[in-house]
């Protein structure tokens, strides 16, 4: 008994050591199987990047350009891979910083911890130097944030903040820990956090929503599936498609949900929303029952909410009760991670066929093709079109690769003509439509999957946003392809001008520098292509490529994005002209 | 266009910094101005209880209860009508003590549950609790005399209906 008790006591001492608050930051990162952060150091972290320096075998820190590039490189690389992002800041200005990508992190659902470095806590509340209230400013947009004041607090507080950034639906969580406890001492030892009373990651799944969704779907002559970024979330890409594939039921995504299915899929009818396929947005207001799989009916998915699938019962499958009737009344909500109900509500639906139902979307894909994608992809105007771009690194990436869109026309596009054959391959800024967000998230998205061609598609207007991050790629070395599709023009206002203000362009116009010598300032190979017997060419030389390279592709100046639901339309008063 | 109503909020949370601040951060992100607000401990130890009163429909009511129950130090919120709880606010008012024997004040006093709490040779302090309009119409009834302060609080309010926190909070 004694002797045990020795044994007991022994193995605590070895688990618990005595060590500084900043060096206990990074080993929290380590037992949580973290080993990448970006950041920018400054005056109130420098403790913990003097740990940095410190572990630099064990743990890899980038130095980004500036926090919002350190940031969504933390969210590209999130989103590629499932794991959690870590991000460093200083107090401050490093903090403000980071907030349009937490954010951005937020209305997304991805995973992020932001760490930031504070004043001294006898300081708090003093306007001190570089103080700011981050935990003041972060509160409406993040999971959850807290301040630590005393480095005994750290293990607790980290592996609490890994548990609610990434359980349940994901979301950023932001530490801010002052200076003095990064200094100061405590005894590490670090216990995974696995639950948190006041908070219930996951809703009880309820088997009776489960078997009424059955029967509506069983009952259903013209059911309609909108699939969002919950599918790829909750990691059931295949539990999806194997109650599509069941159920037959056509399937149409949302611009977080590209890529959890297959784009050729037979029964993928195109994505729903704003410049989403003309089928399943006309066919949103036929159908007789909408299921929803983890998505969050948008206002640019569901357009006017007065005239969205009235006809319809609606079926939410859904992780976040929040979310529930928040702009659709639904008939049945089932509650769960979309895995779990999938696999529950398989024995209830029956093997279905809807091969009349689905002539319809194929009769409007049609006229789709006729009127608008055909003349995307085979143009008669002498301008290159955004659309033949992305044909052209679909044919070379054979929809392998990872495309990470910016926010404008050019992100409509790559979301409208990116081949998809793999999950998790579409990064994208999605419901804050965050500018500036391709640059960094693609060079993130290229250390979380090295071996994978990642490709950012960006607008002159976007790229000008963060393009201090060619900086990071040239520090690096992180082989991202950036194409720039450039219209002289900040394209998706522009095109909003000349629909609904009468070609009033105001501050539109862009003026640009020569990209290609930019990007050759910082030693990455660049081209730029404007003759469409050039194009095929230059995208081989770019993919075919094994560092960063850099093409800009000179667009015709005035092309619009159509099909469009223009605001307050309903979504089957889609227009494709 | 669905009726506005008055609901009280309960929201159960954790007794740490910062949870105000999520809380309105919710009625300011929708545009909802607070009512009234009250903080204080709960049935159950170390549980802090926020009551809010907020002017809303019913449907704004319930999005607002799920986003405040989404917040991860938020044990439980609930909502409800007028007929559903039993509530109180209290006021107190300081007048000149030269009112202090006028007769007018001494019978406005018989209205229910209102007392002088001090009097000095300055002036003297009148509690008076009950529902919102009682307070309103005591305020309405001392106005003439030259109130010196005036101060009400939020509203407090127990639910006729069960609130399952405690089962949320069962290991």
């Amino acid at each position: 008994m004694e002797t045990l008790k020795k044994e007991v006591q022994e193995i605590n001492t070895i688990k618990s050591v005595k060590m500084s608050g900043a060096e206990a930051v990074i080993r929290c990162l380590l037992e949580e199987g973290s080993t990448l952060a970006y950041g920018y150091p400054g005056g109130a972290i420098m403790p913990v990047y003097d740990e940095l320096y410190k572990y630099r075998e064990q743990f890899h820190h980038v130095l980004s350009r500036h926090e919002q590039g350190a940031i969504h490189s933390a969210q590209g690389f999130a989103r590629v891979t499932g794991k959690v992002g870590v991000v460093f800041a200083t107090s401050g200005p490093g903090a403000t910083n980071l907030v349009t990508g937490i954010a951005d992190a937020q209305i997304d659902s991805t995973p992020l911890i932001c760490i930031t470095g504070q004043v001294g806590s006898h300081l708090l509340g003093s306007d001190a130097f570089q103080e700011t209230d981050i935990i003041g400013i972060s509160t409406p947009v993040t999971k959850w944030n807290y301040q630590i004041t005393k480095a005994s607090e750290i293990p607790a507080v980290f592996a609490k903040a890994f548990y609610i950034a990434k359980s349940g639906r994901p979301g950023p969580v932001l530490i801010d820990i002052t200076k003095d406890a990064q200094f100061g001492e405590l005894d590490f030892s670090y216990n995974k956090c696995v639950k948190v009373r006041s908070y219930k990651a996951i809703p009880t799944l309820n088997i009776e929503k489960v078997k009424e969704a059955a029967v509506l779907i069983n009952a259903a002559k013209k059911p309609l599936i909108v699939f969002g970024q919950g599918v790829i979330l909750g990691s059931a890409e295949n539990e999806f498609k194997n109650f599509m594939e069941k159920t037959g039921i056509p399937s149409a995504c949302t611009g977080l949900g590209l890529s959890a299915l297959e784009t050729d899929h037979p029964l993928h009818v195109g994505m729903v929303g704003m410049h989403g396929n003309y089928a399943p947005n006309v066919l949103t207001n036929q159908c007789d029952v909408l299921i929803a799989i983890g998505m969050r009916f948008d206002d640019r998915v569901t357009g006017n909410l007065n005239t969205y699938a009235k006809q319809a019962k609606i079926i939410h499958f859904e992780i976040d009760p929040s979310e529930v009737d928040k702009n659709v009344k639904t008939d049945v909500a089932v509650l769960g991670t979309v895995k779990e109900s999938l696999v529950e509500v398989m024995q209830f639906v029956n093997k279905g066929n809807h091969s009349e139902w689905m002539k319809e979307f194929h009769k409007l894909y049609e006229i789709e093709k006729e009127v608008v994608i055909n003349d995307q992809l085979n143009p008669t105007k002498e301008g290159l079109t955004m659309s033949e771009v992305l044909a052209g690194i679909n044919k070379e990436t054979k929809g392998e690769a990872v495309i990470v869109s910016d926010v404008g026309q050019h992100q409509m596009i790559a979301w409208r003509y990116a081949k998809f054959t793999k999950t998790r391959s579409n990064i994208t800024s999605g419901g804050l439509g965050t500018m500036g967000f391709a640059l960094p998230a693609a060079i993130g998205a290229k250390m979380g999957v090295p071996d994978r061609e990642v490709i950012a598609i960006i607008g002159d207007g976007g790229y000008q946003m963060t393009i201090q991050e060619l900086g990071t790629i040239l520090q690096t070395k992180a082989a991202v392809k950036i194409v720039v599709l450039n219209n002289s023009f900040l394209g998706m206002v522009r095109q909003w001008q000349e629909l609904f203000f009468d070609r009033r362009y105001a501050s539109t116009v862009m003026t640009n520098p020569d990209f290609v010598k930019i990007a050759e300032g910082y030693s990455i190979e660049a081209n730029r292509v404007s003759k469409r017997e050039d194009l095929a060419d230059a995208i081989k030389k770019m993919t075919d490529s094994k560092e960063a390279y850099f093409l800009e592709v000179v667009i015709e100046p005035e092309s619009n994005v159509f099909p469009m639901i223009p605001t307050g339309a309903s979504v089957s008063d889609i227009r494709l002209t | 266009m669905e009726e506005k109503k008055n609901y009280t909020v309960s929201v159960y949370t954790e007794n740490n910094i910062g949870i105000l601040n999520r809380l309105s951060a919710i009625f300011l992100k929708r545009h909802i101005n607070i009512e009234s607000m009250t903080v204080s401990e709960s049935e159950i130890e170390n549980v802090h209880r926020f009551t809010f009163v907020v002017i809303v429909t019913e449907t704004l009511i319930r999005k607002v209860v799920l986003q405040l129950e989404k917040q991860i130090e938020v044990i439980g919120a609930f909502f409800h009508t007028e007929e559903e709880i039993i509530y109180h606010e209290t006021a107190l008012f300081k007048i000149s003590s030269e009112h202090l024997y006028d007769e007018n004040i001494q019978n406005k006093l018989k209205f229910r549950r209102a007392h002088i709490i001090a009097i000095t040779e300055r002036y003297f302090v009148i509690e008076a609790s009950g529902l919102k309009e009682d307070i309103d119409n005591m305020y309405q009834k001392l106005k003439p005399y030259g109130l010196m302060q005036f101060v009400r609080s939020g509203r407090i309010a127990i639910s006729r209906p069960r609130m399952a926190i405690s089962d949320v909070l069962a290991p």
